[in-house]
């Protein structure tokens, strides 16, 4: 039972992280490409490290405090890759990259 | 459940290929920069799973300190771009 969560929350994760990495390569210019990969990416891993948090706690019940490593990287990881998504986008932005519109070429 | 860790760090491992493409042959700087951002968080999670595929929880220290290079690294990347230079008073 416990497994069949886990492995659902995986598969989640993997789906988007999927969708992420080919947003990255089909979108057509930068901003669109952050936009794919600052979300999914950041939803998918919270997923996969919930479903291994969830697998330690009913496999491992031994050692309770490495979930709680796990915990802190969640944390970290929701408030440091927007933050990362977003400085790299305002420098670009700051610098002179245009918006892609239609009709243009892709970038 | 070692099985499902091996194939689902597999699978991550070829969303690191996929975006290691934009990292290679990506137009411009920034779009280097993002993918790099991007195969580092995907990274954390990869050491996070090898580390339960060989049953060792060292590799979580690993990827707690991979996190925090990863974040400080892009952002001094996105400063230099930005103006020239890091240490601007």
């Amino acid at each position: 039972m416990v497994g069949i969560i886990v492995i659902i929350f995986l598969a989640a994760g993997i789906f988007f992280m999927s969708t992420g990495a080919i947003g990255l390569l089909r979108l057509p210019d930068f901003y669109t490409r952050l936009h794919a990969t600052g979300k999914c990416d950041t939803l998918g891993e919270v997923l996969i490290i919930t479903g291994l948090l969830i697998y330690h706690l009913f496999h491992y019940p031994e050692t309770p405090l490495v979930p709680v490593k796990l915990l802190f990287l969640i944390v970290f990881i929701f408030l440091a890759n927007p933050t990362a998504t977003h400085a790299i986008m305002k420098a670009a932005y700051n610098t002179g990259v245009k918006p892609w519109k239609v009709g243009d070429k892709r970038m | 459940m070692r099985e499902v860790f091996l194939v689902v760090g597999l699978l991550i491992a070829f969303t690191i290929l996929l975006s290691l493409y934009r990292a290679a042959f990506g137009p411009g700087v920034f779009n280097r920069v993002a993918a790099v951002n991007v195969i580092g968080t995907k990274t954390i999670v990869l050491l996070v799973l090898i580390g339960y595929y060989f049953e060792r929880p060292y590799f979580f220290d690993l990827s707690l300190l991979y996190a925090l290079l990863n974040f400080i690294g892009t952002l001094i990347f996105a400063k230099y771009l930005e103006r020239g230079e890091v240490w601007s008073g």
